[in-house]
């Protein structure tokens, strides 16, 4: 028996949604078959013109020699153990507040915090001490693989990019407060900086910065040296070393520990007065951990560091820490650049901000600084997160303008091993799944801090 | 970010479909230019001068080429070292005169094949005279400026590495950028090839205060290179270089070549200028070609003096680019 109270059958390539579909279809097969021939010509114009291809290459003997390298802490033995033991502690103290909560419907009670206390600061106290000095760190040298090389390019780029990132966010808030400030003089400085810096391309202000005002610098032998403890030239700012003696993981370990333990009990402070509108006790035992467990750590384990002092031998200093000026160039000229982007974005999200809450919020009694961190910034935020994550982005991409100046990051090396292995195809592919994956994760990082912020409409 | 573009342009050729694969004479021809890729700046091998034209060694030798299959309007791609093999593969350039080194990975892994040697030489260091620095070896701890991308990189290693000494490299994309950081002090040597650094040190801003040192820590012997697979076409090349080494072996330079065409009595003489026999139509080209190109570059001596040698800012020795006879590794095979 038909059913008449359906709708009569329309064929599917007259209907909205069968059109949408087979359009989708066509769409999605037709770049499969981009996808699938472009990988089949370039296997068989690889093998026609006789380049070898692959991977394997990877794995031979680098033989050169790169400038800074930065340690790759290799993730195995008591590293590995104690990442998760410290995991694991934090996640076992968060499900026994979760369950004291749910059951008891009240503020933790101080029995319960203390188990949580031990928990989160026992267990990686523990692993730690049970493998101590086990962490490895690789260092590369001529006779790693291009792998090794490739992954401290890959080192350096990030230190650049996540530093870059840090103090461009800082400097561009400042900026955007000086923009902002009723003081016509501060105002129009950091209009001009802006300006000067957002309309200048990026490569010539690293050019900027390493030939002109880090050459400038005196040489070897005429270094500023202050007593020592500080020595600038042209080859780079010399400081004191701190060497790490036996008991240094231990120490800093227990600082990690009592971070965690200072975390957990700022938390609880919070909820104590959330919930019953007391102030909990927080300063004096931040400060027990904070000085307690290191100094334990200290006793246990010897002294921690010692302090190596830079030296002039032969043609430079030796011994010691230090900038390069080809990495203080890079960091310097990618920070200013992005601060006058972000000091904009700032700026116009503080301006987005409606004018009642400020008044609103003075009407509160409060003064300058708390309306700013307490009303202003944080309705901010929500405009200012998603543009601040392109310049981010930027960050990190452009941090492979370094091959310009000499400092030894991902495409500067992906670029010597492309000349000595001749896989061009494969390095560039490397090149573009490093930097795609780079950006996913400053993406996606952001987008969650971003849900996290959003206004919550009840 | 440039290179990257490059690199990737040049990776991107190699997933175009296949074209069907003609010889590059034929191409060549049907163009009416050749395309050669060689230095961005290097004078005495591949500059501008001031009417905007291309000159140097390796240029004479495109130039060369160009005359011998008859097509003397040359198109050049300046290329980093980084950028000049995947420029070469991909088939953006038909012929690479690049100071690039003859190694036996890039000849067998790379698909390309290189022709003659037409430059003997060996990686220098260059220091500053007021560094009071006589040898190699008392550079233990020195800051080295070198570029990207080049054997350079692994010889300068490997000879620290086997004499128990360190260093610090700073590593650039391009050689002007190399000699402005040496010349800004940044650096206490700057390397590459020996006749890279007398033309680098012909662009500082005081020469005379940089010598090189005496040690050459390996052999750069530098040439033309062709894409693997058209035999025509490297035997085009190899024959063409060939031909203006035995041009001066026999006295043939570019002024007196016609005249030698004419009158030479020599029967190899005749048969190398094409005027008995048919060396030149066997390699697919017409009986003029020899004469055009030692018409168009003159013989390997004049080519060296004019770009090279003594009178140049570069101030090079023959040293063992003379001709064999003379002591010399110049060496041409029988035209015969």
């Amino acid at each position: 028996m038909t059913d008449h109270s359906a709708p009569p059958r329309v064929p599917f390539w007259r209907s909205p949604t069968g059109r949408a579909w087979a359009f989708q279809a066509v769409m999605l097969g037709s770049f499969l078959w981009l996808a699938v021939s472009m990988y089949r010509n370039t296997l068989e114009n690889l093998k026609t013109r006789g380049i070898s291809s692959g991977f394997g290459f990877l794995h031979s003997e680098a033989g050169f020699r790169i400038g800074e390298v930065t340690g790759i802490p290799l993730p195995q033995g008591g590293f590995l153990y104690f990442l998760i033991s410290l995991a694991l502690g934090l996640a076992l103290s968060r499900m026994l507040t979760r369950h004291m909560k749910a059951r008891t419907n009240a503020p933790l009670n101080t029995k319960w915090f203390g188990l949580c206390l031990l928990l989160s600061i026992g267990i990686p106290a523990a692993t730690l001490f049970l493998f101590r000095n086990s962490v490895e760190i690789a260092h590369y040298t001529e006779s790693s693989s291009y792998v090794m090389a490739l992954a401290t390019g890959l080192a350096n780029t990030l230190k650049v990019a996540v530093i870059g990132c840090v103090a461009s966010t800082f400097l561009g808030l400042f900026i955007a407060l000086g923009r902002l400030s009723p003081n016509w003089l501060l105002s129009s400085l950091c209009r001009w900086y802006v300006e000067l810096n957002r309309n200048l391309p990026v490569l010539m202000q690293l050019f900027f910065w390493y030939f002109v005002v880090f050459q400038e610098l005196p040489g070897v032998k005429q270094s500023i040296d202050l007593g020592g403890w500080l020595i600038l030239n042209k080859r780079g700012l010399f400081l004191p070393a701190l060497v790490p003696h036996q008991g240094a993981w231990l120490f800093c370990g227990a600082i990690v520990a009592a971070l965690c333990g200072c975390w957990l009990v700022l938390r609880r402070a919070k909820q104590l007065r959330d919930d019953t509108g007391e102030a909990g006790k927080r300063l004096v035992p931040c400060l027990l951990l904070l000085i307690g467990l290191p100094g334990l750590a200290w006793l246990l384990g010897g002294t921690p560091f010692g302090l190596e002092f830079p030296v002039l031998k032969g043609f430079n200093y030796k011994g010691g820490t230090g900038l390069t000026p080809e990495f203080t160039a890079l960091v310097v000229g990618l920070t200013v650049y992005v601060s006058a982007f972000n000091a904009e974005i700032i700026r116009s999200g503080i301006e987005a901000v409606s004018r009642g809450q400020r008044e609103a919020a003075r009407a509160l009694a409060m003064n300058e600084r708390q309306v700013m961190r307490i009303v202003i910034l944080p309705q901010a935020m929500r405009v200012i997160v998603p543009p601040m994550t392109s310049e981010y982005l930027a960050i990190a991409k452009n941090s492979s303008l370094a091959v310009a100046i000499g400092y030894p990051e991902f495409v500067s090396v992906g670029g010597t091993i492309l000349n000595q292995s001749g896989q061009a195809v494969e390095i560039v592919g490397i090149w573009m799944g490093v930097y795609l994956c780079i950006s996913l994760c400053i993406s996606f990082a952001m987008n969650v801090y971003n849900a996290r912020i959003a206004l919550v409409e009840r | 970010m440039r290179s990257i573009l490059v690199a990737l342009a040049a990776a991107g050729a190699l997933f175009a479909s296949s074209v069907a694969q003609a010889g590059t004479l034929q191409d060549v021809q049907a163009n009416g230019f050749l395309k050669c890729g060689t230095h961005i700046e290097n004078p005495g091998f591949s500059a501008l001068d001031s009417n905007g034209q291309r000159f140097g060694f390796d240029v004479d030798f495109c130039r060369a080429v160009g005359a011998a299959v008859n097509t003397p309007e040359i198109k050049y791609t300046p290329l980093t070292s980084k950028e000049r093999l995947p420029a070469l593969q991909s088939g953006e350039i038909d012929l690479l005169s690049r100071t690039t080194t003859y190694t036996m990975s890039r000849d067998a892994n790379l698909g390309l094949d290189f022709t003659n040697i037409t430059l003997f030489d060996g990686q220098g260091m260059m220091v500053r005279k007021s560094s009071g620095i006589k040898s190699a070896k008392e550079l233990d701890g020195a800051t080295i400026c070198l570029q990207t991308g080049s054997t350079t990189e692994l010889n300068i290693s490997d000879y620290f590495r086997k004499n128990g000494m360190s260093f610090t490299p700073v590593v650039f994309d391009k050689q002007p950028d190399v000699r402005a950081a040496y010349d800004a002090g940044r650096c206490d040597v700057h390397t590459t090839d020996v006749s890279g650094l007398a033309a680098q040190r012909s662009l500082m801003e005081k020469p005379e205060e940089h010598v090189i040192l005496p040690e050459l820590i390996s052999k750069e012997p530098l040439g033309p290179v062709v894409r693997h697979g058209d035999n025509q076409w490297g035997d085009i090349v190899r024959w063409t270089v060939w031909l203006t080494m035995a041009a001066e072996e026999f006295d043939i330079t570019a002024e007196n070549v016609e005249k030698m065409y004419e009158e030479s009595t020599d029967p190899e003489v005749q048969r190398m200028l094409g005027k008995t026999g048919t060396l030149w139509q066997d390699l697919g080209l017409d009986q003029g070609a020899p004469v055009r190109v030692l018409k168009t570059v003159g013989n390997y001596g004049q080519i060296f003096d004019r770009n090279l040698g003594p009178s140049t800012p570069l101030r090079l020795e023959r040293g063992p680019n003379a001709q064999w006879n003379k002591g010399g590794l110049i060496y041409a095979p029988p035209f015969r």
